[in-house]
């Protein structure tokens, strides 16, 4: 189980160092819309957690 | 004698054509026929029994969003031979690959789950229990996916696209208005004004009709039957034909709820097949195996969606071609997305309910990005070289993305805050 594991988040951290920088150019089109994804997630975190504040009450 | 020889010529011109057409069709219809899944003959028979035929001008429209959207993951697929998330990693680097990986898997699993909620309902319509229904299905999904080959594969889901279609004699069968079809259905309006639960309505079939999943499916579809970057013309009228065919079975569910149970409230296809047997029984029949194959399509292709995108970014072998004992990790990962969900369903007392609305919720997160990360990627000039966007194809295909996006996020919104629109 723990070799198991270990070989787990050996592998994640080999696809992190593989994947470490994004290959595509960031053109401002590019910057701008990851930007807008960035806000748009974390509104819609915020909405979430809200909800479950409210169903906590 | 000149003519006769000219037709010949142009018969087996087109004779060829189609067999050529066999060869390469397959990822664009399943995905789309797939799209009609358990949830989405749902919102289809709700949307029938609710509005009648007055919201089939709307499914039309949905025939070239549908299209320009996933024939993007054609062009994307055949010309990196990666799947989505692979690209995504690839592109983005490591953290949004990671957000859309792990945001995949969850969203997928809950909707096979709701696939198999939806399956049991349609066969207990038959008597058939909850834990025969799940153990049948997790079988014919080993027989189907343990062959060893992508094809095999793919006509035998292409089998079950065909039983899809039993939708259009059930329409028959319930004898609607022709002219109430044309008069009501093929000219836009809002019947009763432009109201919250309209909006409702409207957002809830965009939302089943552009599905993450199926993003991810189809690009890695193409990849496992080896499209080449000729093969792209053929790819995107498979696309379109699925497309096309995934709304013309809409609109028949449409026609059978909205003549036999207009002005009811439904909540699953499962309630309206029951209603339906009440009325007709053949129709109620029909109803209940259309529903029980829209959920097995959707849970072979749902589930192959997580495994292809799992296998990319892990580097395990990934294809339907290899078999169990070549990609032990790729049906290992098929298997327990399937079995889990199948398992939930069994559970007594299980939310069922607050699972099946809480898929559109995590769906909201993906899609977004999903689409966002797709048009950055078809924009990518020394990839993609000449199947890059067009300034054409980034307008509609932009214009497309920003209204899914608008109206599945408010979709999303009101199934968390259901006053919200009322």
């Amino acid at each position: 189980m723990r070799a198991s594991l270990k070989r787990l988040f050996r592998k994640i951290g080999e696809i992190n160092h593989r994947y470490r920088e994004p290959r595509i150019q960031m053109s401002a089109a590019v910057k701008a819309s990851l930007l807008f994804l960035r806000f748009y997630l974390l509104f819609l975190v915020c909405l979430m957690v809200y909800k479950f504040i409210l169903l906590l009450n | 004698m000149n003519f006769f020889s000219k037709l010949y010529y142009k018969m087996r011109k087109m004779w060829k054509a189609v067999q050529l057409y066999l060869v390469i069709a397959g990822p664009g219809i399943v995905v789309m026929v797939a799209d009609n899944d358990a949830g989405g003959i749902t919102t289809y028979a709700a949307t029938g029994a609710k509005y009648g035929y007055h919201l089939i001008w709307f499914l039309l429209i949905l025939i070239p969003a549908a299209y320009y959207v996933q024939e993007m993951t054609v062009r994307l697929g055949a010309v990196t031979k990666r799947g989505l998330a692979e690209a995504i990693f690839d592109g983005f680097g490591a953290v949004w690959g990671w957000f859309s990986l792990v945001d995949l898997m969850l969203v997928n699993w809950l909707t096979l789950v709701t696939e198999f909620i939806g399956m049991t309902a349609a066969l207990h319509i038959f008597g058939v229990p909850p834990w025969l229904t799940v153990t049948g299905v997790v079988l014919l999904m080993a027989i189907i996916v343990l062959n060893g080959r992508y094809w095999t594969w793919e006509k035998i889901a292409l089998l079950f696209c065909a039983l899809n279609l039993i939708y259009i004699p059930g329409a028959f069968m319930v004898n609607p208005s022709v002219s109430d079809i044309l008069k009501h259905g093929l000219i836009p309006n809002f019947p009763g004004g432009f109201n919250g639960q309209l909006f409702f309505f409207l957002m809830a079939n965009i939302g089943t009709t552009i599905a993450p999943w199926m993003l991810f499916f189809q690009q890695s579809a193409v990849v496992d039957k080896g499209m080449q970057e000729k093969d792209i013309p053929w790819g995107k009228f498979d696309t379109l034909l699925g497309s096309a065919l995934t709304v013309v079975v809409a609109i028949f569910i449409v026609i059978v709820t909205g003549t036999t149970l207009n002005g009811t409230d439904i909540d699953s296809a499962g309630q309206a097949a029951a209603h339906l047997m009440q009325t007709d029984r053949y129709v109620g029949t029909f109803m209940a195996i259309g529903l029980f194959d829209a959920g097995l399509l959707g849970a072979i292709c749902v589930s192959l969606a997580s495994s292809w995108a799992f296998g990319e970014i892990f580097g395990w072998a990934h294809s339907l071609n290899q078999n169990i004992k070549q990609a032990p990790w790729f049906y290992a990962s098929y298997f327990f997305a399937l079995i889990t969900s199948g398992l939930v369903v069994l559970i007594p007392g299980a939310p069922l309910v607050l699972i099946t609305l809480f898929v559109q919720v995590i769906a909201v997160t993906l899609l977004p990005a999903a689409l966002v990360f797709l048009i950055l990627l078809l924009n990518d000039r020394p990839t993609m070289g000449d199947y890059c966007n067009s300034a054409w194809q980034n307008l509609t295909g932009g214009f497309i993305v920003v209204v899914i996006v608008v109206l599945s996020s408010l979709y999303g919104i009101s199934v968390m805050f259901p006053n919200l629109f009322q």
